[in-house]
Protein backbone atom coordinates (compact mmCIF):
# COMPACT_ATOMS: atom_id res chain seq x y z
CA UNK A 1 0.00 0.00 0.00
CA UNK A 2 2.84 2.24 0.87
CA UNK A 3 4.06 2.15 -2.66
CA UNK A 4 1.55 4.42 -3.85
CA UNK A 5 1.56 7.23 -0.70
CA UNK A 6 5.39 7.17 -0.71
CA UNK A 7 5.50 7.95 -4.21
CA UNK A 8 2.52 9.24 -5.36
CA UNK A 9 3.69 12.28 -7.05
CA UNK A 10 6.06 9.53 -9.30
CA UNK A 11 2.53 7.63 -9.93
CA UNK A 12 0.30 11.00 -10.62
CA UNK A 13 3.77 12.05 -13.11
CA UNK A 14 3.52 8.62 -15.00
CA UNK A 15 -0.15 8.72 -15.40
CA UNK A 16 -0.46 12.31 -16.31
CA UNK A 17 2.08 11.26 -19.09
CA UNK A 18 0.16 8.29 -20.34
CA UNK A 19 -3.26 10.40 -20.45
CA UNK A 20 -1.38 13.33 -22.57
CA UNK A 21 -0.17 11.00 -24.82
CA UNK A 22 -3.50 9.32 -25.18
CA UNK A 23 -5.66 12.99 -25.52
CA UNK A 24 -2.73 14.22 -28.01
CA UNK A 25 -2.74 10.83 -30.21
CA UNK A 26 -6.55 10.27 -30.07
CA UNK A 27 -6.54 13.73 -31.34
CA UNK A 28 -4.47 13.43 -34.61
CA UNK A 29 -6.01 9.78 -34.63
CA UNK A 30 -9.25 11.16 -35.27
CA UNK A 31 -8.62 13.78 -37.84
CA UNK A 32 -6.04 11.87 -39.55
CA UNK A 33 -8.82 8.94 -39.83
CA UNK A 34 -11.16 11.43 -41.04
CA UNK A 35 -9.20 12.68 -43.81
CA UNK A 36 -8.38 9.12 -44.71
CA UNK A 37 -11.70 7.79 -44.52
CA UNK A 38 -12.87 11.38 -47.22
CA UNK A 39 -9.83 9.55 -49.09
CA UNK A 40 -11.12 6.18 -49.53
CA UNK A 41 -14.57 7.50 -50.35
CA UNK A 42 -13.97 10.42 -53.26
CA UNK A 43 -14.91 9.86 -56.46
CA UNK A 44 -10.71 10.52 -57.36
CA UNK A 45 -8.84 7.14 -57.71
CA UNK A 46 -5.50 8.29 -56.53
CA UNK A 47 -6.54 9.90 -53.36
CA UNK A 48 -8.53 6.40 -53.12
CA UNK A 49 -5.12 4.54 -53.50
CA UNK A 50 -3.54 6.52 -51.15
CA UNK A 51 -5.97 5.63 -48.27
CA UNK A 52 -5.95 2.32 -49.03
CA UNK A 53 -2.46 1.98 -49.09
CA UNK A 54 -2.37 4.27 -45.68
CA UNK A 55 -4.70 1.86 -44.06
CA UNK A 56 -3.51 -1.52 -45.10
CA UNK A 57 0.12 -0.54 -44.80
CA UNK A 58 -0.17 0.22 -41.00
CA UNK A 59 -2.68 -1.92 -40.04
CA UNK A 60 -0.27 -4.40 -40.72
CA UNK A 61 2.83 -2.88 -39.10
CA UNK A 62 3.18 -3.80 -35.65
CA UNK A 63 3.71 -0.57 -33.51
CA UNK A 64 6.68 -1.42 -32.20
CA UNK A 65 8.48 -1.31 -35.60
CA UNK A 66 6.70 1.54 -36.21
CA UNK A 67 7.98 3.03 -32.74
CA UNK A 68 11.58 2.09 -33.59
CA UNK A 69 10.82 3.90 -37.59
CA UNK A 70 9.74 6.73 -36.13
CA UNK A 71 11.91 7.38 -32.79
CA UNK A 72 15.05 6.66 -33.90
CA UNK A 73 14.59 6.98 -37.43
CA UNK A 74 13.40 10.40 -38.10
CA UNK A 75 16.50 12.21 -36.21
CA UNK A 76 18.64 10.35 -38.72
CA UNK A 77 16.65 12.85 -41.61
CA UNK A 78 17.97 15.76 -39.11
CA UNK A 79 14.14 15.90 -37.76
CA UNK A 80 14.93 16.58 -34.16
CA UNK A 81 12.11 17.06 -31.91
CA UNK A 82 11.28 15.78 -28.48
CA UNK A 83 10.21 11.66 -28.21
CA UNK A 84 7.02 12.91 -26.71
CA UNK A 85 6.19 14.18 -29.81
CA UNK A 86 7.30 11.58 -32.11
CA UNK A 87 5.33 8.95 -29.51
CA UNK A 88 2.14 11.00 -30.67
CA UNK A 89 3.06 10.78 -34.07
CA UNK A 90 3.65 7.24 -34.21
CA UNK A 91 0.66 6.49 -32.05
CA UNK A 92 -1.86 8.66 -33.86
CA UNK A 93 -0.30 7.48 -37.58
CA UNK A 94 -0.93 3.98 -36.42
CA UNK A 95 -4.24 4.71 -34.67
CA UNK A 96 -5.72 6.53 -37.91
CA UNK A 97 -5.46 3.48 -39.97
CA UNK A 98 -8.42 1.67 -37.61
CA UNK A 99 -10.26 4.94 -36.91
CA UNK A 100 -10.39 5.19 -40.98
CA UNK A 101 -11.63 1.75 -41.05
CA UNK A 102 -14.24 2.42 -38.29
CA UNK A 103 -15.60 5.64 -40.06
CA UNK A 104 -15.44 4.49 -44.05
CA UNK A 105 -17.73 1.37 -42.39
CA UNK A 106 -20.11 3.94 -40.75
CA UNK A 107 -20.41 5.73 -44.05
CA UNK A 108 -21.23 2.87 -45.82
CA UNK A 109 -24.31 2.21 -43.16
CA UNK A 110 -25.96 5.10 -44.76
CA UNK A 111 -28.57 3.40 -47.07
CA UNK A 112 -27.83 4.76 -50.99
CA UNK A 113 -31.41 5.76 -50.95
CA UNK A 114 -30.94 8.30 -48.21
CA UNK A 115 -28.18 10.17 -49.99
CA UNK A 116 -30.22 9.76 -53.68
CA UNK A 117 -33.25 11.52 -51.76
CA UNK A 118 -31.59 14.26 -50.17
CA UNK A 119 -29.93 14.92 -53.70
CA UNK A 120 -33.92 14.69 -55.59
CA UNK A 121 -35.17 16.69 -52.87
CA UNK A 122 -32.02 18.91 -54.18
CA UNK A 123 -29.80 19.53 -51.23
CA UNK A 124 -26.13 20.32 -51.92
CA UNK A 125 -23.56 18.21 -51.97
CA UNK A 126 -22.42 20.28 -48.85
CA UNK A 127 -25.94 19.32 -47.04
CA UNK A 128 -26.13 16.17 -47.92
CA UNK A 129 -22.83 15.40 -46.10
CA UNK A 130 -23.92 17.50 -43.20
CA UNK A 131 -27.36 17.10 -42.96
CA UNK A 132 -28.49 13.47 -43.67
CA UNK A 133 -25.08 11.19 -44.25
CA UNK A 134 -22.39 12.06 -41.12
CA UNK A 135 -25.23 12.20 -38.34
CA UNK A 136 -26.32 8.85 -39.06
CA UNK A 137 -23.08 7.64 -40.05
CA UNK A 138 -22.08 9.38 -36.73
CA UNK A 139 -24.71 7.33 -34.73
CA UNK A 140 -22.83 3.75 -36.10
CA UNK A 141 -19.51 4.59 -35.37
CA UNK A 142 -19.38 5.20 -31.71
CA UNK A 143 -18.70 1.75 -30.44
CA UNK A 144 -16.03 1.21 -33.20
CA UNK A 145 -14.30 4.74 -32.53
CA UNK A 146 -14.50 3.76 -28.81
CA UNK A 147 -13.02 0.41 -28.36
CA UNK A 148 -10.21 1.79 -31.48
CA UNK A 149 -9.33 4.57 -28.87
CA UNK A 150 -9.23 1.96 -25.35
CA UNK A 151 -6.72 0.21 -27.66
CA UNK A 152 -4.72 3.53 -28.49
CA UNK A 153 -4.40 4.07 -24.42
CA UNK A 154 -3.30 0.35 -23.94
CA UNK A 155 -0.78 0.78 -26.96
CA UNK A 156 0.94 4.09 -25.18
CA UNK A 157 2.73 1.69 -22.92
CA UNK A 158 4.98 1.04 -25.53
CA UNK A 159 5.84 4.78 -25.44
CA UNK A 160 7.28 3.57 -21.95
CA UNK A 161 9.63 1.72 -22.95
CA UNK A 162 11.13 4.01 -25.80
CA UNK A 163 11.93 6.70 -22.33
CA UNK A 164 8.99 8.57 -22.89
CA UNK A 165 6.97 9.06 -19.36
CA UNK A 166 3.85 7.46 -19.44
CA UNK A 167 2.33 4.82 -16.22
CA UNK A 168 4.24 2.15 -17.12
CA UNK A 169 7.89 3.25 -17.07
CA UNK A 170 7.21 4.48 -13.68
CA UNK A 171 8.28 0.40 -12.46
CA UNK A 172 11.88 0.91 -13.56
CA UNK A 173 12.40 4.21 -11.20
CA UNK A 174 10.47 2.51 -8.03
CA UNK A 175 12.05 -0.88 -8.11
CA UNK A 176 15.82 1.13 -8.26
CA UNK A 177 14.63 2.52 -5.40
CA UNK A 178 13.86 -0.95 -3.97
CA UNK A 179 9.80 -1.07 -3.71
CA UNK A 180 7.84 -4.02 -3.64
CA UNK A 181 7.47 -4.73 -7.46
CA UNK A 182 4.19 -6.54 -7.56
CA UNK A 183 2.79 -3.92 -5.89
CA UNK A 184 4.07 -1.12 -8.33
CA UNK A 185 2.45 -3.28 -11.08
CA UNK A 186 -0.92 -3.48 -9.09
CA UNK A 187 -1.13 0.03 -9.29
CA UNK A 188 0.28 0.66 -12.71
CA UNK A 189 -2.47 -1.37 -13.37
CA UNK A 190 -5.27 0.44 -11.30
CA UNK A 191 -3.66 3.45 -13.48
CA UNK A 192 -4.74 1.84 -16.79
CA UNK A 193 -7.70 0.70 -15.78
CA UNK A 194 -9.06 4.24 -14.52
CA UNK A 195 -8.09 5.32 -18.27
CA UNK A 196 -9.54 2.74 -20.14
CA UNK A 197 -13.02 1.93 -17.67
CA UNK A 198 -12.85 6.03 -18.31
CA UNK A 199 -12.99 5.93 -21.98
CA UNK A 200 -15.23 3.33 -22.06
CA UNK A 201 -17.87 5.09 -19.94
CA UNK A 202 -17.71 7.78 -21.80
CA UNK A 203 -18.42 5.99 -25.03
CA UNK A 204 -21.05 4.61 -22.98
CA UNK A 205 -22.60 7.65 -22.28
CA UNK A 206 -22.87 9.05 -25.88
CA UNK A 207 -23.56 5.45 -27.45
CA UNK A 208 -27.11 5.88 -24.96
CA UNK A 209 -27.91 9.54 -25.73
CA UNK A 210 -27.05 8.92 -29.65
CA UNK A 211 -26.26 5.22 -30.59
CA UNK A 212 -28.97 3.27 -32.54
CA UNK A 213 -28.60 -0.11 -33.52
CA UNK A 214 -29.13 -0.97 -36.73
CA UNK B 1 -13.36 -2.73 -51.11
CA UNK B 2 -13.38 0.47 -53.05
CA UNK B 3 -16.39 2.56 -53.90
CA UNK B 4 -17.57 2.19 -57.73
CA UNK B 5 -17.13 5.69 -59.50
CA UNK B 6 -19.78 4.48 -61.66
CA UNK B 7 -22.36 3.79 -59.49
CA UNK B 8 -23.87 6.30 -57.49
CA UNK B 9 -23.29 6.01 -53.60
CA UNK B 10 -25.04 7.77 -50.62
CA UNK B 11 -22.39 10.47 -50.98
CA UNK B 12 -22.09 11.01 -54.68
CA UNK B 13 -24.48 10.65 -57.53
CA UNK B 14 -23.07 8.93 -61.12
CA UNK B 15 -21.01 11.91 -62.31
CA UNK B 16 -22.18 13.49 -65.56
CA UNK B 17 -19.65 14.73 -68.02
CA UNK B 18 -18.46 18.06 -66.26
CA UNK B 19 -18.29 16.56 -63.08
CA UNK B 20 -16.15 13.76 -64.31
CA UNK B 21 -14.17 16.32 -66.17
CA UNK B 22 -13.53 18.04 -62.61
CA UNK B 23 -12.81 14.71 -61.11
CA UNK B 24 -10.16 13.96 -63.86
CA UNK B 25 -8.62 17.59 -62.34
CA UNK B 26 -8.45 16.61 -59.00
CA UNK B 27 -7.32 13.07 -59.69
CA UNK B 28 -4.07 14.87 -61.58
CA UNK B 29 -3.54 16.98 -59.13
CA UNK B 30 -3.79 14.62 -56.38
CA UNK B 31 -1.95 12.17 -58.65
CA UNK B 32 1.26 15.12 -58.86
CA UNK B 33 0.95 15.94 -55.10
CA UNK B 34 1.53 12.25 -53.75
CA UNK B 35 4.22 11.78 -56.51
CA UNK B 36 5.65 15.13 -54.81
CA UNK B 37 5.28 13.45 -51.50
CA UNK B 38 7.12 10.40 -52.63
CA UNK B 39 9.80 12.12 -54.58
CA UNK B 40 10.69 14.22 -51.01
CA UNK B 41 11.00 11.76 -49.40
CA UNK B 42 13.36 9.65 -51.87
CA UNK B 43 15.60 13.23 -51.97
CA UNK B 44 16.09 13.22 -48.15
CA UNK B 45 17.03 9.73 -48.42
CA UNK B 46 19.54 10.43 -51.00
CA UNK B 47 20.22 13.54 -49.23
CA UNK B 48 21.21 11.97 -46.05
CA UNK B 49 23.24 9.29 -47.94
CA UNK B 50 21.31 6.35 -46.79
CA UNK B 51 22.27 4.23 -50.32
CA UNK B 52 25.86 4.10 -50.09
CA UNK B 53 27.46 1.15 -49.85
CA UNK B 54 28.80 1.21 -46.49
CA UNK B 55 25.50 1.43 -45.03
CA UNK B 56 24.27 -1.24 -47.45
CA UNK B 57 27.38 -3.43 -47.18
CA UNK B 58 26.63 -5.71 -44.33
CA UNK B 59 23.61 -7.25 -45.73
CA UNK B 60 26.39 -9.03 -48.14
CA UNK B 61 28.07 -10.36 -45.24
CA UNK B 62 26.75 -14.06 -44.19
CA UNK B 63 26.72 -13.94 -40.80
CA UNK B 64 24.41 -11.17 -40.49
CA UNK B 65 21.67 -12.47 -43.10
CA UNK B 66 21.54 -15.31 -40.31
CA UNK B 67 21.53 -13.77 -37.77
CA UNK B 68 18.87 -11.79 -39.59
CA UNK B 69 17.00 -15.51 -40.15
CA UNK B 70 17.71 -16.61 -36.35
CA UNK B 71 15.83 -13.05 -35.07
CA UNK B 72 12.64 -14.15 -37.66
CA UNK B 73 12.73 -17.59 -37.04
CA UNK B 74 12.55 -16.52 -32.96
CA UNK B 75 9.22 -14.31 -33.96
CA UNK B 76 7.96 -16.93 -35.70
CA UNK B 77 8.71 -19.44 -32.84
CA UNK B 78 7.19 -17.16 -30.36
CA UNK B 79 4.06 -17.01 -32.94
CA UNK B 80 3.20 -20.31 -33.09
CA UNK B 81 3.63 -20.63 -29.50
CA UNK B 82 1.58 -18.15 -28.88
CA UNK B 83 -0.96 -18.92 -31.70
CA UNK B 84 -1.58 -22.68 -29.95
CA UNK B 85 -1.69 -21.40 -26.71
CA UNK B 86 -4.23 -18.74 -26.86
CA UNK B 87 -6.10 -20.58 -29.38
CA UNK B 88 -6.34 -23.18 -26.11
CA UNK B 89 -6.91 -20.63 -23.76
CA UNK B 90 -9.59 -19.36 -25.61
CA UNK B 91 -11.29 -22.19 -25.55
CA UNK B 92 -11.13 -22.78 -22.07
CA UNK B 93 -12.51 -19.74 -20.77
CA UNK B 94 -15.42 -19.77 -23.57
CA UNK B 95 -16.69 -22.79 -22.46
CA UNK B 96 -16.06 -21.35 -18.77
CA UNK B 97 -18.38 -18.93 -19.64
CA UNK B 98 -20.77 -20.43 -21.62
CA UNK B 99 -20.84 -23.08 -18.33
CA UNK B 100 -24.37 -24.12 -16.52
CA UNK B 101 -22.78 -23.27 -13.43
CA UNK B 102 -22.60 -19.98 -11.54
CA UNK B 103 -19.45 -19.73 -9.89
CA UNK B 104 -17.51 -21.06 -13.37
CA UNK B 105 -19.39 -18.48 -15.10
CA UNK B 106 -18.41 -15.86 -13.28
CA UNK B 107 -14.21 -16.63 -12.27
CA UNK B 108 -14.34 -16.96 -16.16
CA UNK B 109 -16.19 -13.19 -16.60
CA UNK B 110 -13.55 -11.91 -14.65
CA UNK B 111 -10.46 -13.18 -15.96
CA UNK B 112 -11.50 -12.45 -19.67
CA UNK B 113 -12.51 -8.68 -18.59
CA UNK B 114 -9.75 -8.49 -16.50
CA UNK B 115 -7.07 -10.05 -19.14
CA UNK B 116 -8.77 -7.53 -21.81
CA UNK B 117 -8.33 -4.49 -20.26
CA UNK B 118 -4.84 -4.64 -19.64
CA UNK B 119 -2.54 -3.18 -22.03
CA UNK B 120 -0.53 -6.39 -23.27
CA UNK B 121 3.14 -4.70 -22.42
CA UNK B 122 2.19 -3.92 -18.91
CA UNK B 123 1.67 -8.35 -18.26
CA UNK B 124 4.33 -9.05 -20.58
CA UNK B 125 6.57 -6.66 -18.42
CA UNK B 126 5.16 -7.70 -15.06
CA UNK B 127 5.92 -11.92 -15.71
CA UNK B 128 9.52 -10.30 -17.65
CA UNK B 129 10.30 -8.07 -14.33
CA UNK B 130 8.22 -9.13 -11.23
CA UNK B 131 8.16 -13.45 -11.83
CA UNK B 132 11.72 -12.88 -13.35
CA UNK B 133 10.79 -15.68 -16.22
CA UNK B 134 13.15 -15.95 -19.93
CA UNK B 135 11.96 -13.05 -22.21
CA UNK B 136 10.63 -15.97 -24.62
CA UNK B 137 8.37 -17.29 -21.99
CA UNK B 138 7.08 -14.03 -20.55
CA UNK B 139 6.68 -12.93 -24.00
CA UNK B 140 4.39 -15.97 -25.08
CA UNK B 141 2.40 -15.41 -21.84
CA UNK B 142 1.71 -12.28 -21.91
CA UNK B 143 0.28 -13.14 -25.67
CA UNK B 144 -1.61 -15.59 -24.60
CA UNK B 145 -3.34 -14.31 -21.70
CA UNK B 146 -4.02 -11.28 -23.73
CA UNK B 147 -5.01 -12.84 -27.01
CA UNK B 148 -6.79 -15.91 -25.36
CA UNK B 149 -9.10 -13.71 -23.45
CA UNK B 150 -9.88 -11.91 -26.41
CA UNK B 151 -10.56 -14.58 -28.55
CA UNK B 152 -12.70 -16.24 -25.29
CA UNK B 153 -15.18 -13.33 -26.11
CA UNK B 154 -15.09 -14.01 -30.12
CA UNK B 155 -15.89 -18.14 -29.61
CA UNK B 156 -18.53 -17.04 -27.26
CA UNK B 157 -20.42 -14.43 -29.58
CA UNK B 158 -19.87 -17.00 -32.06
CA UNK B 159 -21.91 -19.99 -30.44
CA UNK B 160 -24.55 -17.20 -29.23
CA UNK B 161 -24.80 -16.15 -33.08
CA UNK B 162 -25.79 -19.25 -34.37
CA UNK B 163 -29.82 -19.69 -35.22
CA UNK B 164 -31.79 -20.50 -32.47
CA UNK B 165 -33.54 -23.16 -34.19
CA UNK B 166 -30.35 -24.94 -34.24
CA UNK B 167 -30.11 -24.71 -30.83
CA UNK B 168 -33.66 -26.26 -29.97
CA UNK B 169 -33.76 -29.05 -32.63
CA UNK B 170 -30.63 -30.46 -31.02
CA UNK B 171 -32.12 -30.19 -27.40
CA UNK B 172 -35.21 -31.74 -28.79
CA UNK B 173 -33.67 -34.67 -30.82
CA UNK B 174 -32.53 -35.51 -26.96
CA UNK B 175 -28.93 -34.33 -27.10
CA UNK B 176 -27.03 -33.65 -24.24
CA UNK B 177 -25.90 -30.06 -23.61
CA UNK B 178 -22.17 -31.21 -24.17
CA UNK B 179 -23.45 -32.93 -27.90
CA UNK B 180 -24.99 -29.96 -28.64
CA UNK B 181 -22.31 -28.01 -27.99
CA UNK B 182 -19.48 -30.47 -29.83
CA UNK B 183 -21.85 -31.47 -32.88
CA UNK B 184 -24.15 -28.58 -33.55
CA UNK B 185 -23.34 -25.36 -32.06
CA UNK B 186 -19.23 -24.93 -32.02
CA UNK B 187 -18.82 -26.28 -35.77
CA UNK B 188 -21.12 -23.18 -36.70
CA UNK B 189 -19.52 -20.89 -34.66
CA UNK B 190 -15.85 -21.76 -35.36
CA UNK B 191 -16.72 -21.63 -38.83
CA UNK B 192 -18.31 -17.89 -38.60
CA UNK B 193 -15.78 -16.97 -36.49
CA UNK B 194 -12.59 -18.19 -38.44
CA UNK B 195 -11.99 -14.05 -40.41
CA UNK B 196 -12.30 -13.10 -36.70
CA UNK B 197 -10.20 -15.67 -35.65
CA UNK B 198 -7.46 -15.42 -38.08
CA UNK B 199 -7.60 -11.54 -37.67
CA UNK B 200 -6.94 -11.43 -33.62
CA UNK B 201 -3.70 -13.84 -34.56
CA UNK B 202 -2.23 -11.23 -37.22
CA UNK B 203 -2.86 -8.94 -33.62
CA UNK B 204 -0.90 -11.68 -31.59
CA UNK B 205 1.79 -11.65 -34.57
CA UNK B 206 2.14 -7.87 -34.80
CA UNK B 207 2.65 -8.32 -30.81
CA UNK B 208 5.41 -10.48 -31.12
CA UNK B 209 7.52 -7.58 -31.83
CA UNK B 210 6.95 -6.39 -27.75
CA UNK B 211 9.44 -9.34 -26.99
CA UNK B 212 11.95 -6.18 -28.59
CA UNK B 213 11.49 -4.47 -25.78
CA UNK B 214 12.17 -7.22 -23.13
CA UNK B 215 15.18 -8.04 -25.47
CA UNK B 216 13.97 -11.61 -26.92
CA UNK B 217 16.28 -11.93 -29.69
CA UNK B 218 13.39 -11.65 -32.26
CA UNK B 219 13.56 -9.95 -35.43
CA UNK B 220 13.72 -6.37 -34.65
CA UNK B 221 16.50 -7.10 -31.89
CA UNK B 222 18.19 -8.51 -34.63
CA UNK B 223 17.81 -5.25 -36.61
CA UNK B 224 18.66 -2.81 -34.01
CA UNK B 225 22.28 -5.46 -33.33
CA UNK B 226 23.19 -4.35 -37.26
CA UNK B 227 21.66 -0.70 -37.34
CA UNK B 228 23.89 0.13 -34.07
CA UNK B 229 27.35 -0.92 -35.50
CA UNK B 230 29.56 1.50 -36.11
CA UNK B 231 31.28 -0.35 -38.53
CA UNK B 232 29.01 -0.13 -41.42
CA UNK B 233 28.14 3.21 -40.35
CA UNK B 234 24.89 2.75 -38.34
CA UNK B 235 22.90 1.66 -41.22
CA UNK B 236 19.44 2.49 -39.49
CA UNK B 237 17.36 3.33 -42.42
CA UNK B 238 18.62 0.45 -44.38
CA UNK B 239 17.87 -2.06 -41.82
CA UNK B 240 14.08 -0.68 -40.91
CA UNK B 241 14.32 -0.65 -45.53
CA UNK B 242 14.92 -4.31 -45.43
CA UNK B 243 12.94 -4.88 -41.73
CA UNK B 244 9.24 -3.45 -42.23
CA UNK B 245 8.37 -5.07 -45.83
CA UNK B 246 9.07 -8.34 -44.39
CA UNK B 247 7.57 -7.93 -41.25
CA UNK B 248 4.67 -5.94 -42.47
CA UNK B 249 4.37 -8.19 -45.67
CA UNK B 250 3.95 -11.62 -43.18
CA UNK B 251 0.93 -9.37 -41.12
CA UNK B 252 -0.51 -8.43 -44.79
CA UNK B 253 -0.46 -12.11 -46.08
CA UNK B 254 -2.77 -13.26 -42.46
CA UNK B 255 -4.68 -10.43 -43.25
CA UNK B 256 -5.39 -11.23 -47.17
CA UNK B 257 -6.12 -14.99 -45.37
CA UNK B 258 -8.59 -13.98 -43.09
CA UNK B 259 -10.53 -11.81 -45.81
CA UNK B 260 -10.35 -15.07 -48.49
CA UNK B 261 -11.84 -17.42 -45.49
CA UNK B 262 -14.26 -14.83 -44.90
CA UNK B 263 -15.11 -14.52 -48.55
CA UNK B 264 -15.08 -18.89 -48.82
CA UNK B 265 -16.87 -19.49 -45.56
CA UNK B 266 -19.84 -16.69 -46.85
CA UNK B 267 -20.68 -19.11 -49.70
CA UNK B 268 -20.54 -22.18 -48.11
CA UNK B 269 -23.74 -23.92 -47.55
CA UNK B 270 -22.66 -25.17 -44.16
CA UNK B 271 -23.16 -21.62 -42.72
CA UNK B 272 -26.76 -20.88 -43.18
CA UNK B 273 -27.39 -21.00 -39.84
CA UNK B 274 -25.53 -18.18 -38.88
CA UNK B 275 -23.69 -15.04 -40.26
CA UNK B 276 -19.87 -14.90 -41.26
CA UNK B 277 -18.07 -11.96 -39.39
CA UNK B 278 -16.22 -9.74 -41.13
CA UNK B 279 -12.13 -10.42 -40.97
CA UNK B 280 -11.79 -7.73 -38.04
CA UNK B 281 -9.64 -8.45 -34.95
CA UNK B 282 -12.01 -8.56 -31.77
CA UNK B 283 -13.12 -5.24 -30.27
CA UNK B 284 -12.79 -4.19 -26.53
CA UNK B 285 -15.69 -2.29 -26.13
CA UNK B 286 -19.22 -3.94 -24.93
CA UNK B 287 -21.91 -2.84 -27.86
CA UNK B 288 -19.27 -3.16 -30.96
CA UNK B 289 -20.56 -4.32 -33.77
CA UNK B 290 -17.79 -7.07 -34.54
CA UNK B 291 -17.67 -9.79 -33.33
CA UNK B 292 -21.09 -9.90 -32.27
CA UNK B 293 -22.02 -11.81 -35.85
CA UNK B 294 -25.45 -10.28 -36.64
CA UNK B 295 -28.48 -12.85 -36.75
CA UNK B 296 -28.94 -13.57 -40.57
Amino acid sequence: MNVLTDNFSIFAEGFLGTVELTVYASALALALGFVMASFRVAPVSSLRVFGTVWVTVLRNTPLTLLFFAVLLGLPRFGLVLPFKVFAILALGCYTSAFICEALRSGINTVPKGQGEAARSLGMTFHQTLSMVVLPQAFRSVIPPVGSTLIALAKNSAIAGAFSVTELLGTYKTLSELGYNIVWTFFWIAVGYLIITLTISAIFNVLEKRWGVPR
Amino acid sequence: MTANPVESTALYDIPGPHTRRRHRMYGVVSTVLILALIGWVLYLLFDTEQFTYTKWMPFEYKGIQELLLRGLGNTLKAFAMAAVLSLTLGTVLATGRLSDHRPVRWISAMVVEFFRAMPVLVMIFFIFVALKVQPLPALVAGLTLYNGSVLAEVFRSGVNSVERGQREAAFALGLRKTQVMTYVLAPQAVRSMLPTIISQLVVALKDTSLGYLITYEEFLHAGKLIASNLDYDLPFIPVVMVISPIYIGMCMLLSWFAQWVSRWERRSPKTEAVEVAPAEPGTLLRGGVPPTAPRP
